[in-house]
């Protein structure tokens, strides 16, 4: 643009170069008209050249979205009443009676440079406070399928743990996401990926950190790292029309005075804590065209193994040792534009607890029972942009508890609105 | 005796030969697959079908072409699977739309790939939109008017001009990829170049009767073909670019029709066909099915057969 300009103005003294020049002989005029021709050529060039590229998340720089969301929630029991079995896991199902707002979800991204982008995401409490839910460098530029990520990020193992609440097909996560990752587990640290050069996708990586998140305890006044992350996917097309991925992950981490409460006493624990995972997706569209009916089914499962030492009732002390597990089911079908519906299944193993001698009067080992929960959704997008959802759930995730729950819910999204990982 | 023996060493020596003739042949391929490794065809990642031809007419079997979309799949409605992502990690050449008609799944791809070759801005990331004159740049960004893109209309293929300037582009790129085989792009570059311009002249003179012609389209996805061929659009079947329409929407333009009656209605062939075919059954007129990308029907195998078919079915539904 500037360039064209320039040229212009030269061309235009050029010119009146030329009528000042009155006395000018054939042999100048013939230079000047080469000139000129030489420079109309030039300009030529500029406008045909390239124009700077377009769009994606350069056309904002920084690419700026906000998210809003908030649900009404209509149940009969007590959402703080954890999942029997899970007292000293996380318990945040995110929902209260009535209407609420959810958080709203602030992100800014761009690149920063040739070699680094920086995303982040704050999430804005409606009671109040801000809280850095992302903020990680990310290097692309290393080339030979490398990609390194560094900050505070949502871990890569599992399917859903990566993608933010507004993706998700549900209002809630599954259980065995609350309570074993506290819905999603992100931590401060580094990780480092690579793609294998082969035409199906093998991605293998591993993650380091702080270990600040459930089922870490934050360390405090320690060098070296809180928790560990290996992980690798697996994905492929079979034909056009079927697309899947698979992945296997393994977490370690070592928790540290752990306090939870059970009814009114406090216990505290600390320990290893070990989790191994499998996970897959599989999506079906017919001629792989997404715009009309799609469907989707995927699976989780998770495995905890935690041992160490248990206080009870900050008194006391001895062994502690079980073994927890969860998975879900669900599936997802687009049956016409913008409508979709799902039905989701969810179960957790409590395990049997070995428990010391000092303690085995004090915490219980086994509930023999196993909580589960059956959610059905439907849900209705006008835009990419805007999601309306209805979604109802028969809970059975607490002994002696059942519970009927109706939820509505809305999550619209403003700005820049980056693309979605598969 | 003698002629045992003599036997014997025919039959030692032809067996000689033939491990020789084995060696050999291994050896011959052996350095067969070595020798194609060196000269190893380019690895594109054509993101719709028409610059998998269109690299096609140009590389010929210099390249190794993968098409990461069906003609039969709504452009923006892809995902960026994790096929996409490890055809993309050993990419050397992008070759795609741009104008964000591949926002929703390039970024995650080309971040994903951990290719440093293809991220935009390098050689080996080429956006045709950047050689054609756009249309439809919106003066004005605002999601309330639907799926807007701001660099202008992203459906650049449906003119077959278009492909002129682009190919002279993309030959350049290939070019710059792949020093080695300079002429024989140079000579692909002419022989496309000769045979395009005489194929625009057969199809503007073949679509004389299309000019002026009254049509409506489904989804706003058809600028470039109407500029091209001077059809004349008098409705969209969208109330918004992208956003299905309802029955009261598509009777708002039934309605329409009766001040600015159409010939025929247009659809891409990924599109679904119930608001077309609604409207072409009440408004009496034809529905055309253009394949818009090489493969959205079975007569388009490549991109001269594509232009050939689109025309051939608009002048079908003038009758």
């Amino acid at each position: 643009m500037f360039g064209n300009i320039f040229w212009r103005v030269a061309v235009a003294a050029l010119l009146s170069h030329s009528f000042n020049a009155f006395a000018a002989n054939d042999a100048e005029l013939q230079t000047i008209r080469e000139q000129l021709q030489g420079l109309e050529q030039r300009i030529a060039q500029q406008s045909s050249t390239a124009p700077a590229a377009n769009g994606g998340e350069g056309a904002f720089n920084p690419a700026i979205s906000l998210i809003l969301s908030g649900i009404y929630g209509s149940f009969r029991q007590a959402p703080t009443v954890p999942a029997t079995g899970f007292a000293m896991n996380a318990n945040n199902n995110g929902y209260t009676r009535g209407f609420s707002l959810k958080e709203s979800e602030l992100s800014i991204a761009a690149n920063i440079d040739p070699q680094f982008r920086g995303v982040s995401t704050f999430s804005l409490d409606p009671a109040g406070g801000v809280s850095v839910e992302n903020a990680f460098v990310q290097n692309s530029a290393l080339g030979n399928g490398f990609n390194f990520k560094f900050g505070r990020f949502f871990s890569s193992l599992g399917y859903l743990n990566e993608q933010h609440a507004h993706a998700w097909d549900f209002v809630d996560q599954p259980l065995v996401y609350r309570v074993l990752w506290d819905n999603q587990i992100g931590d401060d640290g580094v990780q480092l990926k690579w793609l294998a050069p082969t035409d199906m996708f093998i991605e293998i990586g591993g993650e380091m950190g702080r270990g600040r998140g459930f089922p870490g305890t934050d360390r405090q006044n320690k060098n070296g790292a809180g928790a560990g992350v290996l992980f690798a996917h697996f994905g492929d097309d079979i034909g056009i029309e079927h697309s899947w991925r698979a992945g296997v992950s393994l977490h370690q981490t070592r928790r540290e005075n752990a306090l939870s409460t059970v009814g009114a006493v406090s216990n505290s624990f600390s320990g290893d804590s070990q989790t191994a995972g499998l996970d897959f997706v599989w999506k079906y569209a017919r001629n792989g065209n997404n715009r009309e009916r799609y469907l989707k089914l995927q699976g989780e499962y998770f495995q905890r193994k935690e041992s160490g030492l248990l206080t009870y009732n900050l008194a006391t002390t001895d062994s502690y040792a079980v073994t927890q597990s969860g998975w879900y089911l669900q599936s997802v079908y687009q049956f016409m534009s913008n409508w979709r519906t799902g039905l989701r299944y969810d179960r957790l193993d409590p395990g049997v607890a070995a428990v010391g001698v000092l303690n085995a009067g004090n915490v219980s080992s086994d509930y023999a029972f196993n909580p589960s929960r059956l959610s059905w959704m439907v849900d209705y997008s006008p835009s990419e942009f805007s999601r309306l959802r209805l979604q109802l759930v028969r809970d059975n995730s607490r002994q002696g508890l059942p519970d009927n729950q109706l939820f509505v819910q809305y999550i619209m999204s403003l700005g820049a609105h980056g693309a979605h990982q598969f | 005796m003698k002629t045992k023996q003599s036997g014997v060493s025919v039959q030692t020596n032809a067996r000689i030969s033939e491990r020789y003739a084995v060696a050999k042949k291994i050896l011959y391929t052996f350095l067969l697959l070595l020798s194609s490794n060196v000269h190893a065809a380019l690895n594109v990642f054509a993101c719709e079908p028409e610059w998998a031809a269109l690299t096609q007419q140009l590389a010929g079997d210099k390249a190794n072409i993968y098409t990461a979309t069906g003609a039969l799949q709504d452009p923006h409605q892809v995902q960026a699977r994790p096929s996409l992502i490890a055809r993309a990690r050993s990419a050397q050449l992008l070759v795609c739309t741009g104008a964000e008609l591949e926002v929703g799944w390039m970024p995650v791809v080309l971040r994903e790939s951990g290719n440093s070759k293809i991220q935009p801005g390098s050689n080996g990331h080429f956006e045709a939109a950047q050689y054609v004159v756009m249309l439809e740049v919106p003066t004005r960004l605002d999601r309330a008017d639907g799926d807007v893109h701001a660099a202008g209309n992203p459906h650049i293929q449906t003119d077959a001009r278009n492909f002129l300037p682009i190919a002279e582009a993309l030959s350049k790129r290939l070019i710059q990829l792949d020093p080695a085989n300079t002429v024989y792009y140079q000579q692909q570059l002419a022989t496309f170049n000769q045979q395009w311009r005489a194929a625009i002249t057969r199809w503007e003179k073949q679509a004389t009767p299309l000019k002026g012609m009254p049509v409506i389209v489904q989804h706003r996805g058809f600028p470039y073909l109407n500029n091209w061929l001077g059809l004349k659009q008098v409705a969209e079947l969208e109330p918004k670019p992208g956003m299905e329409p309802s029955a009261s929407y598509l009777g708002s333009v039934l309605n329409g029709l009766q001040q600015n009656p159409a010939r025929m209605v247009l659809r891409a062939a990924y599109q679904d066909g119930r608001p077309s075919e609604w409207i072409a059954e009440r408004a009496h007129i034809t529905t055309v099915i253009v394949p818009y990308s090489v493969g959205g029907t079975s007569q388009a195998t490549d991109l001269f057969a594509m232009f050939d078919d689109t025309i051939q079915r608009l002048l079908a539904g003038l009758k």
